[in-house]
């Protein structure tokens, strides 16, 4: 991470509001990644996690291989308790695995079990719950890595403005979090993980709380979102028709031990719409990872 | 008028209707059913001795002394009582260690301890500020202590994922969300350090609100005895005021401060 290289996606993101300058080369963003396609972005090599419950230990994870290209949208589904949260936390530096390696972009983010905080720099994580800082607005919740990351007030405070725009929030820029809807709230911790421009966008169930056609909106979303900034994203659901919608691969995973079943690539192509949920192309991949998630009972 | 701004105003309504409501009734008792003006004065003599009071350089004197007290005290009770939370609620086995200590000191009455106090500080204003200071920082270290445990844990989590040192954390996340259980202790402290002072008053020295309700008492004047109370009320109300407004600006986005009928 150099602190001098320009804003990488403000030119690719929605179009910058008069006014709203951004001065190029004071926001502290990831280097310029070498050629797409180059390494894998992220890579799990032999990950298992393995937990102490009170009757005895518990294979939360066991033996998963995955590799991740560059850009990818790859969408994690299954049961509940097959192990995609603890995979996604394990990817995104907040639970050591029991053995295996994890590296993004060929760099290992755990030393032993401490974590590379300087490997992690290029990870935004959205969570279930949107866990906005209620002592804080919008902005400045959305500001909030940036002001970790020691980028000075004006300059946050004019890049959350301008992902607002992006996640359409304009004109909430003041409001506490209590004032806004679920959706809203939601939007605003996707700005928060943007706002530093990650490489790695790390998912887990965003839009679960949401009702099913803000849900749909924000999938809509999502997708430009990923279009404009180009990150690479890791996406929890337990709805499969979300993570088809979404991804270019389906991870499929089974519980106990949680473990991956089955990969699906999504052939689609993009921009989808709502239309492309009604293809037979679409309906046929979702018919048979519900025929293989049937399988398991 | 629309039920929201109703409810509102609401208190401001009723408030005055109880409060003559009660005045009414004493001032019947006493005109009317003919009790004892040495057992209960009536609303206008005490009114008449309150005037008269306000009037007194030696009033205020005695007012100030109580406001030091009660303010030192609390402001002493608010700095140990944070400290000493965010330390125990930080270090579990160190809570683990003192909680038998703690609830010991917490059931035993302190106002027993007065006349030690007495002893060990002598009669001026120190032995009144030591007993405000144990009365009132008990509520706010246990507020503490359990807001330091209930940090949001999703919070967290996301103050993890973006790797925030151990100070930023604290700024940006551990102060503020401890901040309304600062305020809840501080609330109910306030009060506990009033009652404090007071009651250190009655019981030893010369000087302060509460050694004036014992100084009317002997020279069995009900109608001061109560212009007293009513002056002390007034302090109390004052100091839980300005509590409250320093809640309002300190945490204007807390469920606490909002008016019910925003929400």
């Amino acid at each position: 991470m150099t602190p001098d290289t320009p804003l990488r996606d403000a030119a690719a993101s929605a179009p910058m509001a008069p006014g709203a300058e951004i001065g190029a080369g004071t926001l502290p963003v990831p280097a310029p990644r070498p050629d797409a396609n180059q390494s894998a972005e992220l890579q799990l090599v032999d990950v298992n996690k393995i937990y102490q419950a009170r009757t005895g230990p518990v294979e939360a994870l066991k033996n998963i291989n995955l590799t991740i290209g560059r850009g990818e949208f790859v969408s994690l589904v299954g049961r509940s308790g097959c192990g995609k949260t603890t995979l996604l936390r394990i990817l995104s530096g907040l639970l050591p695995p029991t053995s295996g390696s994890v590296t993004a972009n060929g760099e290992s983010i755990w030393r032993g079990t401490r974590r590379d905080d300087q490997a992690l720099k290029q990870f935004g994580f959205v969570f279930q719950e949107a866990n906005l800082f209620p002592w804080f607005t919008i902005a400045e919740n959305i500001a909030l890595p940036l002001k970790l990351r020691g980028v000075a007030k004006k300059q946050r405070l004019a890049r959350a403005e301008e992902l607002c725009a992006q996640v359409g929030l304009t004109g909430f820029e003041g409001s506490y979090p209590r004032e806004l809807s679920g959706g809203m709230r939601q939007r605003a911790a996707i700005a928060r993980a943007l706002s530093y421009n990650p490489s790695i966008l790390l998912m887990d169930e965003p839009f679960g709380a949401l009702d099913a056609l803000t849900r749909d909106r924000m999938n809509l979303e999502l997708q430009s979102i990923h279009a404009a900034a180009g990150a690479t994203v890791v996406f929890v659901t337990h709805s499969i028709p979300e993570a088809v919608f979404l991804a270019d691969r389906v991870v499929l995973l089974s519980p106990r031990p949680g473990r991956i079943r089955s990969v699906t690539s999504v052939p689609l192509a993009r921009p989808r719409s709502l239309e492309t949920e009604s293809t037979p192309q679409f309906q046929d991949i979702v018919r048979e990872l519900r025929r293989q998630l049937d399988e398991e009972d | 008028m629309d039920r929201e701004k109703l409810g509102r105003l609401l208190p401001w309504i009723s408030t005055p209707i109880m409060l003559i409501l009660f005045l009414g009734i004493w001032q019947f008792a006493v005109s009317v059913v003919g009790v004892s003006k040495f057992i209960l004065p009536s609303p206008l003599a005490v009114g008449d001795r309150l005037v008269e009071m306000v009037g007194e350089r030696s009033t205020w004197e005695h007012v100030r002394v109580t406001t030091t007290e009660v303010v030192l005290g609390f402001g002493i009770a608010v700095v140990v009582g944070t400290l000493l939370g965010a330390i125990l609620g930080k270090i579990v086995w160190l809570e683990r260690a003192v909680q038998p200590a703690l609830v010991a000191f917490q059931v035993v009455p302190k106002v027993a301890f007065v006349p030690i106090f007495v002893i060990w500080f002598g009669f001026g204003m120190t032995s009144k500020i030591v007993l405000t200071v144990i009365l009132a920082f008990f509520p706010i270290m246990l507020n503490v202590l359990l807001g330091v445990r209930s940090v949001d844990r999703g919070h967290r989590d996301v103050m993890r994922s973006l790797g925030s040192s151990r100070w930023a954390t604290f700024r940006d996340l551990e102060l503020p969300s401890t901040l309304p259980y600062i305020f809840a202790g501080a609330e109910v402290g306030i009060v506990f350090a009033v009652i404090g002072a007071i009651v250190g008053e009655y019981l030893g020295g010369s000087q302060g609100l509460g050694y004036l309700v014992v100084a009317r008492l002997n020279s069995i004047d009900a109608a001061g005895l109560f212009a007293v109370i009513v002056l002390l009320a007034l302090l109390g109300s004052l100091l839980f005021a300005i509590v409250t407004t320093l809640k309002r600006f300190v945490i204007p986005w807390h469920e606490s401060v909002q008016s019910p009928a925003a929400a």
